[in-house]
């Protein structure tokens, strides 16, 4: 609670209070004296709501005539004009208590939300002429050397240098494990060291680094508005004044046409003021959304704006670009299949008959062996471009290469159908196995998949220029059925355009890339999702929403949290505009008094207010 | 050109909606965003015209409510 809510309640206990007295005064006949009475009625209004009387004198001088003030203190003298003095001080008592009871709450909720986004770092330790300095983190340029301590935040993209760590990164990715690294590995800005001293080499000045690009998209991301936030906003222009002129109206046109009572028209006119202002609805919304954009921000996904977040409620079909989404985009070793000798053994083989090679294949095989080399027991290696690799291993001579080169050398080798990669080996002209080389598909793609089937995603696509062998193989692994293969980037952009003109009902489209070569198929779709580009800026320029790690059922939990918050932005609309006209009928109809009415404006901001904190919270998986 | 700037003190959100709505129909004001929750005004301004616009938005401001103070971030 801020210093000025403080005060202002502390100023609102000792005006109830006096209310209070007041009451039992007029009560309980210890007092006899009408005007005195009044004049504690008076005194315990103008400590209560002197302020909000003071705003609206301030607001009529320059012209804001539909203001909140203003309403209440019309209202308020009014009931104190037609004698309704305790309903006068009572109503405006409510309306302050729920006033600050509203403010708390947004307080609270900005607050909330900004302590989840706060990631900003403060300081740089620089080293400098081997000493260590503490600079602005935009001071320090590429290339330097900062120093990072357990319990610091680091607070620029760069190498580690020196030292092991584990890194806290779940302010990026929203993943709780901490993250082992070393030197030579590359750290992004906004992860939290927690338990070794590091030195890293920046690569980015502070502005390109990960934290700004994410402070930047978070901050900017309350700008973009939903369709239901421009809705209440233009419903609220017309709603306050179309309210005034029937409270006039109502105060009017009976006492004048059919002779009806002054006093009790006018109250029912009063009513109507109080129930004029639009607040629940222009504030519940947005909040419902900006809860909604922080709650997916603490799960490591980044949204652009409240659209894109009201749009992924829409989702319909989701189309997945292959290679880097829903596989890994680096090669692994799927299966080795050895020929009358351990599969170690041929795996050896293999990893040293690739030793010189730098090949996505060659190094995925060495990965998979995960020993030690001796480059000494290697004599002799020559490399046949279009074939394979011949060297010699401890004198023996290893051929490893394809089919082709296999029969090239009359060596009769087993034939493996399918769409993986193959490479064979045999040893002194003798047939010793193959080994299946596989793009790897993502460890949660499968449970990601079926996850967004249960979202209530109807349609999954998969564009991919690989072979269409291939691309069928990885699809049926994941439970996708469409498919359309050996795409070049160009015929992306058209696919999707196809899929698009499809959709009926206004179904919203998902691209989900990885923002390498895709950026013309993200902007083009209703949403556009990088995933696993993290750190890359096309990826974060490019793309509506940003999955932080790589997990292909964060898209899931991304529809889930839309949905959240667009169900509690329905119930906010229909609560708040139901309940006001509910009231504003019965008060014409005169059944409502001025207190159902504050309830109406500040009762209902409240409960409003606190529904829409629940967008804030987790879903669950 | 777009420009930021933080309106401290912001706490009527009908204030924030009509200052939003009426600092856009200012001339050489092609689009004019405020957050509430963030307290964020973002315009998006013609060159040249920054400083006649934000005297027109301050007055603007001002108005709707008194208490917030604007500053460029």
């Amino acid at each position: 609670m801020t210093k000025s809510m403080k005060k202002r309640m502390t100023r609102v206990s000792i005006g109830a209070l006096l209310f209070l007295l007041a009451i039992i005064a007029e009560n309980t006949q210890l007092m006899k004296n009408e005007n005195l009475i009044l004049g504690i009625f008076l005194v315990s209004y103008f400590i209560i709501g002197g302020d909000v009387v003071k705003r609206a004198v301030r607001n009529i001088g320059s012209g804001q005539v539909f203001d909140e003030n203003f309403l209440m203190t019309i209202a308020t003298v009014g009931a104190f004009l037609v004698s309704e003095y305790p309903e006068a001080v009572a109503v405006m008592l409510f309306y302050q208590v729920g006033e600050l009871f509203q403010d708390y709450a947004v307080h609270r909720s900005r607050k909330s939300i900004a302590d989840l986004m706060d990631i900003r770092p403060d300081y740089a330790n620089l080293i400098q002429n081997g000493e260590v300095v503490q600079k602005d983190p935009s001071e320090v340029t590429i290339g330097q050397t900062i120093m990072v301590r357990p319990g610091e935040r680091i607070p620029l993209d760069g190498v580690i240098t020196k030292g092991i760590t584990s890194l806290d990164t779940s302010a990026l990715t929203g993943e709780s494990l901490p993250r082992d690294v070393m030197a030579g590995a590359e750290v992004l800005s906004g992860c939290v060291n927690l338990t070794g001293a590091i030195e890293i080499q920046t690569t980015k000045e502070f502005g390109d680094s990960t934290v700004a690009k994410i402070l930047e998209l978070v901050e900017n991301a309350s700008s973009r508005k939903a369709q239901s936030e421009d809705f209440i906003t233009k419903f609220a222009r017309y709603y306050t004044p179309i309210v005034v002129i029937s409270a006039v109206l109502l105060a009017i046109l009976p006492p004048l046409v059919i002779g009806a009572d002054w006093a009790d028209w006018i109250y029912r006119a009063l009513t109507f003021l109080v129930i004029s202002c639009p607040c629940a609805l222009v504030i519940s919304v947005p909040l419902s959304f900006f809860g909604g954009l922080g709650g997916a921000g603490r799960s490591g996904i980044l949204i652009k704006g409240g659209n894109y977040l009201e749009a992924l409620s829409q989702a319909k079909t989701v189309v997945f670009d292959k290679t880097g989404t829903l596989t890994k985009g680096h090669f692994t070793v799927a299966k080795i299949v050895p020929e009358k000798i351990e599969a170690d053994q041929l795996l050896e083989m293999a990893s040293y008959a690739e030793y010189y090679s730098n090949h996505p294949i060659a190094i995925s095989i060495r990965e998979a062996y995960g020993r030690k080399m001796e480059e000494s027991r290697i004599s002799d290696a020559t490399e046949e471009a279009g074939y394979g690799v011949k060297i010699f291993l401890d004198g023996a001579e290893i051929l490893a290469g394809n089919s082709k080169m296999m029969a090239r050398a009359n060596i009769a080798y087993q034939k493996e159908p399918g769409a993986k990669t193959v490479i064979h080996v045999a040893k002194n002209g003798i047939y010793a196995g193959h080994i299946l080389i596989g793009d790897e598909i993502r460890e949660d793609a499968v449970e990601g998949i079926a996850r967004l089937k249960k979202s209530g995603i109807r349609r999954m696509v998969m564009l991919t220029g690989d072979r269409h062998t291939q691309a069928m193989e990885t699809a049926n692994r994941l439970g996708i059925t469409e498919v359309y293969s050996q795409l070049l980037p160009g015929d992306k952009v058209d696919k999707l355009e196809e899929i698009l003109k499809s959709e009926v009902n206004n179904g919203k489209v998902i691209f989900v890339g990885d923002g390498m070569n895709d950026a013309p198929v993200l902007a083009r779709a209703d949403i556009g999702v990088a995933m696993g580009g993290i750190g890359s800026d096309a990826a974060i320029e490019a793309a509506d929403m940003v999955i932080m790690n790589d997990s292909v059922s964060k898209l899931s939990t991304a529809i889930r949290i839309s949905s959240k918050t667009i169900g509690i932005v329905k119930q906010n609309i229909i609560f708040a505009i139901g309940i006001k006209i509910v009231v504003l009928l019965l008060a014409a109809a005169g059944f409502a008094s001025m207190w159902a009415a504050v309830f109406a404006d500040v009762g209902v901001a409240v409960i409003a207010i606190i529904n829409a904190m629940r967008a804030i919270g987790k879903v669950k998986d | 050109m777009k420009k930021t700037y933080k309106l401290e003190e912001l706490e009527c959100a009908n204030c924030a909606a009509k200052m939003e709505r009426k600092i856009g129909e200012l001339s050489g004001v092609n689009e004019c965003r405020i957050s509430f929750m963030t307290g964020k005004m973002i315009l998006d301004l013609e060159d040249g015209q920054e400083s006649e616009i934000m005297k027109e938005a301050k007055k603007i401001i001002k108005k709707l409510e008194p208490d917030v103070s604007v500053c460029e971030l």
